[in-house]
């Protein structure tokens, strides 16, 4: 049957404020970490970066710098990095392109690309938004730094001196550029002024005990360890630098030939986790400082002790390697208690001491694993949607079965009904003109008849195009789907089976990541505890030489 | 006791200048560099994969389960600057429930920062039709509160959507307001 069309809305177009209330549901979703579902939603919307929307539109830098933003928050950098390029190369106005070079910048700096940060942060010309003003000047210094080109970077953290949002990490960052660009002076003066800066909030407290941690270790080494003592003083205790600056003070004291201070600063170190390397390293320069105070029956006893807790630090060590290799990792970090939200990663901490997880907040350390985990969880989720979507997609089928079923045994005798109706809407429509002819408006009777017909005419138009309309809109519920359908199954059971392969080759990276590190603990373990066993050997000797010459100390 | 101090020194030169921790890339560098940008960039080549696959879906769905001329879908806002917290938010086409939701932090925040939530997604006929929203929050002073508004609508060929904006208690009816 051939039924006349009306004009429907293409599902493609949208308004401006269906617009906003897209990209505001795309929005929602990449707030609560759901990129796929953020991307997707804001693809449905503008689709790739080249099409739909005018650059010259007001809402193109927002809408496509989301695209690349969620693209970044979800680690897909490459293209990411592609979004940001297209836009930087485009025809879009110029803060627009400078603002993507901006961030092109910034993704090839943390990809570890420094020439090419350099290259795309040197075409931003004229004016720049000025939510990026400050960001784009610090940006310029890093870029700068990690070209090698500290004299520059200087130059561009001078201008950030006045900064409330880049306050310290300007003054830290200045004084390390000094000091690489040969003003060491200069710099380690401005370390000086971090160290003091004002301040309570948690992030200027750590960059306060990073500069004085970095003053204190470079004074070390132009050999002004009196110097150096004080700035290491200034770290805090509880803060994350406090045992490399309690080790760094003692050998500082050491330096001065003051061996009972040094002793105060690492008997602090030592009560703490064994597992840090500076507090391995006290518990044996502790018991170094005792015999350099000719008390070696004390360093004898130290000695012993450091060896206990190195010895019980190995067994701790060695269990968490056999756990690992047991394949006892991957379930812990797919744990409920694991995943209870966007931050699970933060929830590493709150996991109950076992030896496969025992090590895994010292690996968040590193850059390469953090992002490995992430992948691998991110593969988990993947596999998840996958699954869901196969079932979707077997729902879909027989939705479109039943449909099909339902219409085909429905639809005939209604279309011949209609047709019927549809030859007497025409008859009366005939009929009509036909009066108008003949009569037009000369005799006020027939132009009441007419008024009836017109009427019963309006009515009958009205149903016959509501009929028109849903039946169109049948058809496609049913037909047309099929061999996208199958496609689309395809697709997801190909990426199904790929994410299985890529879900068991992180996991296996996730593993000996660890095991390496693990590894390379038990190694430095072992050489502290031949030193003392050694110098345990050796202070027993002198102690009991000191002994029999008539002094037990 | 010279050998100890050589041997347990501490290397003063640990490089301390970069501004990620100086222990960074231990782990990795006795993994091979090329394993893992290789297995990273093959993540994110499947993760491209499915956003593509998700898209198709998506667009699939709603031509199937919520074709355009019976689709209504009702999107939620609240209003920038007002500080409330909603706690749930109940809707009714009818008289028949369509939608309870509860509020994480999480998603208060997300909306209250622009985010815009599509709290419901389904198929009504043709004609005239009453929506019913029930929202329920703590005012900025931490009070309770509980607000009802009706907003009649009419469903015509086409999708609708229909947008509530919440701007929280202290504003009336006002303080729930409807577009189309």
């Amino acid at each position: 049957m051939c039924l006349p069309s009306l004009s429907t809305a293409s599902a493609d177009t949208f308004s401006v404020d269906e617009q906003k209330l897209y990209f505001g549901e795309a929005y929602f979703f990449a707030s609560q970490g759901n990129y796929i579902d953020a991307i997707t939603r804001r693809g449905m919307l503008y689709g790739p970066i080249s099409a739909k929307l005018d650059p010259l539109h007001f809402q193109f830098g927002d809408s496509q710098f989301s695209a690349g933003d969620f693209e970044l928050s979800y680690r897909m950098y490459q293209r990411a990095g592609r979004t940001f390029k297209a836009i930087a190369e485009g025809n879009a106005n110029q803060l627009v392109r400078n603002e993507a070079a901006y961030r092109l910048a910034r993704f090839y700096l943390q990809n570890g690309e420094p020439v090419n940060a350099l290259k795309s942060i040197g075409k931003i010309t004229g004016n720049v938004p000025k939510s990026i003003g400050e960001d784009l000047i610090f940006l310029r210094a890093q870029i700068y730094m990690a070209n090698g080109k500290f004299s520059d970077a200087v130059s561009s953290l001078q201008e950030l001196k006045a900064s409330d949002n880049y306050k310290g990490f300007a003054s830290y960052n200045l004084g390390v550029a000094l000091i690489m660009s040969g003003q060491e002076k200069l710099g380690l003066d401005q370390l000086a002024i971090t160290g003091e800066m004002n301040g309570a909030d948690e992030v200027t407290l750590a960059i306060k005990d990073k500069a004085n941690l970095a003053l204190g270790y470079r004074l070390m080494d132009a050999k002004q360890p009196a110097l150096a003592r004080q700035y290491l003083d200034h770290v805090r205790l509880d803060g994350p630098f406090s045992n490399r600056a309690l080790l760094g003070s003692g050998w500082a004291e050491v330096a001065l030939g003051r061996f009972d201070s040094a002793i105060s600063s690492w008997s602090a170190l030592t009560k703490r986790n064994v597992s840090d390397s500076s507090v391995q390293e006290s518990m044996l320069a502790v018991p170094y400082a005792y015999a350099q105070l000719n008390l070696p029956g004390k360093a004898a006893v130290l000695y012993g002790k450091a060896l206990e807790a190195f010895d019980k630090e190995s067994a701790r060590l060695d269990a968490s390697i056999k756990s690992v290799n047991e394949g006892k990792l991957l379930p812990a970090l797919l744990s409920k208690k694991l995943k209870q939200d966007d931050s699970w990663i933060a929830r590493i901490k709150s996991l109950p001491d076992a030896p496969e997880t025992r090590y895994l907040l010292d690996m968040m350390a590193y850059k390469e694993f953090h992002e490995s985990l992430k992948n691998f969880s991110d593969l988990q989720d993947l596999s998840k949607r996958l699954a869901l979507w196969d079932g979707d997609l077997f729902a879909f089928e027989e939705i479109i079965g039943l449909r099909r079923k339902y219409y085909e045994s429905v639809l005939p005798g209604i279309d011949k009904q209609f047709s019927a109706q549809d030859t007497k809407m025409k008859t009366r429509l005939q009929q009509r003109r036909n009066l108008d002819d003949k009569y037009g408006n000369r005799l006020a009777d027939a132009y009441k008849r007419l008024k009836l017909v017109d009427n019963d005419i309006e009515l009958m138009k009205k149903n016959h195009d509501s009929f028109i309309n849903l039946r169109q809109s049948v058809t496609p519920t049913y037909q047309g789907h099929d061999e996208q359908i199958r496609q689309l199954t395809k697709r997801v059971r190909d990426s199904r089976e790929k994410v299985n392969v890529l879900i068991n080759r992180q996991g296996h990276l996730l593993e000996v990541m660890i095991t390496n590190e693990l590894n390379q603990r038990r190694k430095r373990l072992q050489e502290n505890q031949s030193q003392a066993k050694l110098a345990l050997v050796e202070n027993y000797e002198r102690a009991k030489k000191q002994s029999s010459a008539g002094g037990v100390k | 006791m010279v050998r100890i101090l050589k041997s347990t020194a501490v290397v003063f030169l640990i490089c301390i200048w970069t501004t990620v921790s100086a222990a960074e890339g231990t782990a990795a560098r006795a993994v091979n560099d090329d394993q893992v940008n290789g297995l990273d960039e093959q993540v994110q080549d499947l993760k491209n994969d499915v956003l593509g696959i998700s898209t198709e879906i998506s667009r699939l769905e709603e031509k199937l389960l919520y074709p355009a001329n019976t689709q209504v879908s009702i999107f939620l806002l609240v209003t920038r600057g007002e500080k409330f917290r909603l706690d749930a938010v109940k809707l009714k086409i009818d008289g028949k429930e369509i939608a309870n939701y509860i509020y994480t932090s999480k998603e208060m925040e997300a909306l209250q920062n622009g985010g815009v939530q599509r709290i419901y997604t389904g198929n009504i006929r043709t004609g005239e039709h009453a929506l019913e929203v029930e929202s329920f929050g703590k005012s900025s002073t931490n009070i309770d509160y509980e607000q009802n508004v009706n907003y009649p609508f009419t469903k015509e060929a086409g999708t609708k959507f229909i947008e509530i904006n919440l701007a929280g208690p202290g504003f009336g009816n006002k303080g729930v307001t409807f577009r189309n």
